[in-house]
């Protein structure tokens, strides 16, 4: 093995971030408190040029790299670009939240970057331990970034809770996989896809283990992902860690999701597409339905998002459901949307919290209409995005992939899914009524720096343009996909 | 003059845009120079929409205007704009109203004006791309979006109930529309297309018209509302500000029968035939149950809103009654099934006029006594003589008095539902006297009497601004009551047209 056939340039962006995350390590040690800022101001460079990296190269064709472990294509590229743009977006809306409670430290940065490294990773692995690692690597980072408030009780138990359960997760996700190693004889995933092709052609016992393996590589999934029935640790992992993690571990980490799924579901196991489309219709029905319904019983506006993921987790299901390309990339919009939506969601519980006070009661945005106008406004965009009421662009990633699963004449998903939906209006319709209707308690207007006011209004902005304009990002998702 | 601009777009985007600015001029500076500018906008959008009506060519049942460019090429959604004789008379009327509005808005609301003005001229943009949409997508986006601002509208500047009411409103019309939206979907995957037009001409089997008719009538029946899915209307006509009623009333209520049009009878027309039966009957309910509702209401604006559901009996039943006019051996005439469907759209019209300027009027008295209860008046014709003589008026048009536009709707589809049956008929005209009874109960222990309490005493009469609103639609009652021929002749080419396409069964 030549060090040529690495091919490290393919992975560019991973190891400059990586560089740079151990970089940031040593320099924070040595900075004094009030220098900390320097810490957060190479991290936000250390992304922005891991994004131009990324774009620097973008690539149509698939290509290999550390000895076929780590494969760069469209979908790679894609993800992983909205990945940086989205963390990079909760590291400026958190800088003033962790500032008022004196955790502004430079382990969540490092940390921080780690786990984006880790999702780099995930969505670049074409080989079973890759994958694992990856995963494996924004876990553990997301375990200590929960606990990272550590006086807080709540955060603890939050962490103490996603720890366990996470564990076993990995624990199913390797279960699974040794069993497809073992009878596909490979841990690379376009070999596992041969062996499971020839199984499924040949329908011998060989077969039967492989969806045996599929079972439990599909609970990981569900656990990873938070799908209905192994949802239960996101709603305290989402109420009981300092908003800037939940920001961190609701936005970011769906789009590696998303990836794992296809790389292990869509790649490796495809040839057993008949068997886990019925598993993921369950997940994605009781995901709907739990997530949906439960929603509306919380006060808490973070149990409340995380039961809304949960929902909108069912949706992405969907469109995997739909087994076709276009089911994939309505899928990837969806996420991708998804994404941007509870991203801009968390930005504005963290612009309302102040020190002492974490706001995250949804009686907490009460009259925001008289206090921000402006953020108010942001905020119903989001709500009406997550809600996919036009003109946001929720409503078009529920159209591709409702339309997706029509076009596979699953019209009755569709018409539960919808049906769910309107039950969720419920919810998202609450926030608005209470921040326009109700009155303010506390009518001082809110406060932040320029960046979190700049970086919010493009937020918003963004899903309301992509809501005029969906075509240029839905091309593109299509286009990885073709 | 208008000929080469592109009409429909300014009529959808000037007033969004205008609401957008006057959203971003904010409500900390004067609120004069906002309302200033929310009137012009709106004139501005109204003067618009008279070239629609100047360039018409009434011969023909094509759309005209159209605009098309691809908006989302994966789904072959396209930004596709055109009117016909159905849509044009609406869009007119949209932006009429909204000037009224606009007005009927002046200093009565105190409360954040500019948020105010700015939702009732974006929704006017929106209302009016309802009506010229002509892709099936780019009518849902605008369906659904136009619930935000009436939702903040009834949510903000409403009544004492207002969370309810308009929590209520939402969610009804959004559990209607989605069915709607999976029904187009589903006529996107078999026939691969979104156009409106393209869904008028594509063939369906009986059972696939019938749940798609279902579907559509989710969305529609709750939007006219068409009774048992009426409970909404009341509430939010209760708790909403005068002009989010006189919204609601004139001109979202007529975007359900303009739905029926558009979508249901000629996409479905096989089905609409068979089930017709569920419609007349729904119709019917409505015009004499709902009328008998009306009559004992104790809040004048739920009873002109029961009477707004009443009224609307009569666009459904003037949609559906056709089929059987067709069947009907006796039937001599040739033109009745045309007459029904333009009995309807007038009807449409005027309900737009009169039930805007009965709102209005509660909104007048509303302003200065504070309280809806038809009880906590009485003898108002000696303190407001010139108020008075408006609301005597606009009852009597209400109640559907010959020489009114109320009339001349009612009257052509009781017509025509004879050549279909003689009991729809009889039981349509028996409007004529519920209509009479409540409406003009009302006014009777409203305005007439001696004076109930020194509320009453110490009220003034209209002012300028009051009065300019009144008479502006009185005149438009009036007009459209003795010379219906301008807005019947403008449709009459899409009415044949439509009339053909669903005479010829899809299957």
């Amino acid at each position: 093995m030549t060090f040529e056939s690495l091919n490290i340039a393919i992975a560019l962006p991973e190891v400059f971030l990586l560089t740079m995350a151990c970089l940031i390590l040593v320099v924070d040690v040595y900075l004094p408190a009030d220098k900390r800022n320097l810490t957060y101001v190479l991290t936000q460079l250390s992304l922005i040029i891991t994004l131009l990296l990324i774009i620097r190269n973008q690539t149509d064709t698939r290509l290999l790299a550390f000895n076929d472990l780590f494969v760069q294509d469209a979908m790679a590229d894609t993800l992983k670009m909205f990945i940086v743009i989205i963390s990079f977006g909760v590291f400026v809306y958190s800088r003033e939240y962790l500032q008022a409670r004196n955790i502004f430290k430079g382990e969540f940065y490092v940390l921080g970057l780690f786990s984006i490294v880790g999702m780099m990773l995930m969505v670049s692995a074409n080989n079973l331990l890759m994958l694992y690692l990856g995963l494996e690597l924004l876990s553990l980072c997301l375990y200590a970034l929960v606990a990272f408030n550590r006086d807080n009780s709540n955060a603890s138990e939050a962490a103490m809770k996603y720890f366990i359960l996470g564990a076993i997760a990995s624990g199913m996700l390797l279960y699974g996989m040794s069993i497809l190693y073992g009878l596909s004889g490979s841990l690379q995933l376009s070999e596992i896809a041969v062996a499971v092709s020839q199984a499924a052609e040949a329908d011998n016992a060989q077969n039967i283990g492989m969806v045996f393996g599929l079972v439990f590589v599909v609970v990981a999934l569900g656990f990873k992902l938070g799908a209905v029935p192994f949802h239960m640790w996101m709603p305290d992992v989402y109420h009981g860690s300092p908003t800037a993690v939940t920001a961190l571990i609701g936005t970011a980490p769906k789009l590696a999701g998303f990836a794992m799924i296809m790389r292990l579901m869509v790649e490796a196991l495809g040839g057993l597409q008949a068997d886990w489309q019925q598993m993921i219709i369950i997940l994605s029905v009781l995901s709907l339905a739990v997530g949906n319904i439960i929603a509306i019983a919380q006060s808490n506006i973070k149990r409340m998002l995380a039961y809304s993921t949960i929902s909108h987790v069912g949706f992405i299901l969907l469109g995997i459901i739909a087994g076709t390309s276009e089911g994939y990339s309505s899928a990837m919009f969806y996420t991708i949307s998804y994404a941007l939506m509870s991203l801009g969601g968390f930005g504005v519980i963290m612009l309302m919290a102040r020190q002492g006070f974490e706001a995250d009661n949804i009686s907490d945005l009460a009259g925001l209409n008289q206090r921000s106008p402006w953020f108010a406004f942001i905020m119903m965009i989001l709500m009406l995005s997550m809600a996919g009421i036009p003109p946001t662009v929720g409503f078009w990633a529920k159209l591709a992939v409702l339309t997706a699963v029509v076009d596979v004449d699953l019209v009755w998903m569709a018409i539960i899914a919808v049906f769910f939906s309107i039950i969720g209006i419920f919810y998202y319709l609450r926030i608005i009524k209470v921040m326009y209707f109700d009155d303010a308690v506390d009518t001082r207007p809110l406060e932040c720096g320029r960046d979190m006011q700049i970086a919010l209004s493009t937020n918003g902005l963004a899903i309301l343009a992509l809501g005029f304009y969906p075509a240029a990002l839905m091309s593109l998702c299509i286009s990885v996909f073709n | 003059m208008f000929a080469d601009l592109p009409l429909l777009s300014l009529i959808v985007w000037l007033p969004i845009f205008g609401g957008v600015a006057v959203l971003l001029s904010g409500d900390k500076g004067d609120a004069n120079g906002v309302r200033v500018l929310s009137l012009v906008i709106s004139i501005a959008t109204f003067v618009l929409s008279l070239g629609l009506y100047t360039g018409f060519d009434s011969s023909t049942s094509a759309m005209q205007f159209v605009e098309k460019t691809p908006w989302i090429s994966s789904f072959g959604i396209n930004y596709h704009f055109g009117v016909d004789g159905f849509s044009m008379p609406l869009i007119i009327l949209t932006t009429f109203t909204t000037i009224l509005v606009v007005l009927a808005g002046w200093e009565v609301i105190k409360k954040k004006p500019a948020q105010y003005l700015a939702a009732f001229l974006i929704m006017e943009g929106l209302m009016v791309a309802v009506f010229a949409a002509l892709d099936a997508i780019f009518f849902y986006v605008f369906w659904e979006a136009m619930l935000v601002p009436m939702f903040i509208l009834i949510g903000v500047w409403g009544g004492e109930r207002r969370v309810y009411a308009t929590i209520k409103f939402f969610i009804y019309t959004f559990i209607g529309s989605v069915f709607m939206l999976v029904a187009l979907i589903y006529m996107y995957y078999k026939g691969g297309s979104f156009a409106i037009l393209d869904m008028h001409a594509m063939p369906l089997t009986f059972n696939e018209q019938v749940l798609i008719f279902l579907a559509f009538l989710a969305a529609f029946a709750v939007k006219v509302p068409m009774w048992p899915v009426h409970t909404w209307l009341p509430d939010a006509h209760v708790e909403a500000p005068t002009g989010g009623s006189v919204i609601l009333a004139a001109i979202m209520l007529k975007i359900g029968g303009y739905g029926f049009i558009r979508f249901s009878l000629p996409i479905t027309p096989d089905a609409a035939h068979s089930l017709d039966w569920l419609i007349i009957f729904m119709s019917l309910v409505a015009v004499v149950y709902i009328g008998f509702v009306a009559l004992v209401q104790k809040d004048m604006k739920k009873l002109v809103a029961y009477s707004s559901i009443a009224h609307m009996g009569f666009v459904t039943l003037g949609l559906f009654v056709v089929f059987q006019i067709w069947e009907n051996p006796a039937n001599v005439s040739g033109g009745a099934a045309a007459l029904a469907v333009e009995g309807a759209m007038i009807q449409m019209i005027s309900h737009g006029f009169i039930s805007g300027a009965m709102f209005l009027m509660i909104g007048v008295l509303y302003d200065r006594m504070h309280t809806r209860e038809i009880n906590a008046y009485g003898g108002v014709v000696h303190t407001m003589p010139i108020f008075a003589a408006f609301a005597v008026f606009f009852a009597m048009a209400n109640a559907g008095l010959p020489g009114t536009s109320g009339f001349v709707g009612e009257f052509m589809v009781i017509i025509a539902s004879f050549q279909a049956n003689f009991w729809y008929a009889f039981l349509g005209a028996l409007t004529l006297i519920l209509g009479a009874a409540y409406t003009l109960w009302m006014v009777k222990r409203v305005f007439y009497g001696e004076i109930v309490n020194d509320g009453v005493r110490a009220l003034k009469d209209l002012n300028s601004r009051e009065l300019t609103i009144m008479s502006i639609l009185a005149v438009a009652v009036l007009a459209l009551g003795l010379w219906p021929a301008p807005v019947v002749d403008v449709m009459h080419a899409s009415v044949e047209n439509f009339l053909q396409h669903i005479a010829v069964p899809k299957i």
